[in-house]
């Protein structure tokens, strides 16, 4: 990761100590350094939440948008500027509850952008209130028996609306995460990662996940590789949740059809 | 047999927050929780350069880099 892609002055950032944010934004900054693109044509665009404060920390072009909206402004931009590269950066309520019907039709439509889910499982800036990827049964500030709710799957959500690249990463694999965070950038049409991020404060502590660091070293036991679940039986995947790339269809965007790329 | 490489650990005091997460990550234990609830580097010849710590630093207060002796 180039340093100067950081805006130093800024720094430290705002997080909590032991925040996920901060390993997913470094993934992303090395995701974008790998494809080498110009710094002055990257935009992150970003909604109302702890992720959505990511982008301040970067020296990339960045908008910071309305709850939930980070996605029809990033359709703006890219429709009105089709040469930059747009990234969403969004939190798991800000792109699943309040920004949910913009994140479907955004797939629907499959404009070229990047949407890079911050997944922490809860509402991390109000005080840890359940969002809709908060698992069954756990803890927070809403649901102090439980959640009595099934959360979404995220990568079931955007492949069934049209998304033509869906991943899933977790914050210990970065090197899987950056891997899947430059294809996600590189892919010619609307792209989401799940990167499964962890909230210490309010999620781990409610739910007694231990302290940040086992947070982090623990993804090894409820993580399993889409490759390594073919072979398992749906006992042994009970609870834990799979990472991988999902779909990887290559096909146009409306976008690129109406101004078409010029072939070298 | 090639000779054992060193790294060089920069750690930013007015980034990190103390989080502990290289602690946890760290193959070889080169950090440690001290007394005062911070850690330190307390076994930087034991670094080998795998970069788990960067990596997963959510506060960027950490690089490694190698020393190379010209």
């Amino acid at each position: 990761m180039r340093l100067d892609f950081l805006r130093s002055e800024r720094l430290p950032n705002i997080w909590c100590p032991g925040c996920g944010n901060g390993i997913v934004l470094h993934a992303l900054l090395e995701a974008i350094d790998q494809l080498q693109l110009d710094p002055d044509k990257v935009v992150l665009v970003s909604g109302i939440g702890c992720s959505s404060r990511a982008p301040a920390y970067t020296a990339f072009d960045n908008v910071h948008t309305l709850h939930g909206r980070a996605i029809p402004v990033a359709t703006g931009i890219k429709l009105a500027n089709p040469d930059l590269t747009v990234i969403v950066v969004t939190g798991d309520g800000d792109s699943s509850a309040i920004g949910g019907n913009h994140l479907i039709h955004a797939a629907r439509r499959d404009v070229d952008i990047t949407v890079v889910v911050f997944n922490n499982y809860n509402y991390g800036m109000t005080g840890g209130q359940a969002s809709p990827l908060t698992p069954d049964s756990s803890i927070t500030t809403t649901t102090p028996n439980g959640n009595l709710d099934r959360p979404f799957d995220l990568v079931n959500l955007a492949a069934g609306a049209g998304a033509t690249y869906v991943a899933r990463s977790g914050i210990y694999f970065t090197k899987h995460l950056v891997d899947h965070l430059r294809k996600a950038i590189a892919h010619d049409g609307f792209s989401l990662v799940d990167a499964v991020a962890q909230c210490p404060t309010y999620f781990g502590r409610f739910n007694k996940k231990g302290s940040a660091g086992q947070m982090v070293t623990s993804q090894k036991d409820w993580m399993v590789l889409k490759s390594v679940a073919g072979k398992k039986t749906p006992d042994e995947l009970a609870g834990k949740i799979i990472i991988g790339e999902f779909v990887n269809i290559e096909r146009h965007a409306p976008e690129s059809a109406a101004a078409p790329k010029e072939q070298a | 047999m090639p000779e054992k490489k060193t790294f060089k650990i920069t750690h930013n005091r007015k980034w990190c927050k103390d989080c502990g997460i290289c602690v946890a990550v760290c193959p070889k234990k080169v950090y440690e929780i001290d007394r005062g609830d911070r850690h330190a580097i307390v076994r930087s010849q034991d670094c080998i350069g795998c970069q788990m710590c960067v990596e997963h630093c959510p506060d960027f207060a950490l690089t490694v880099e190698e020393v190379k002796d010209e």
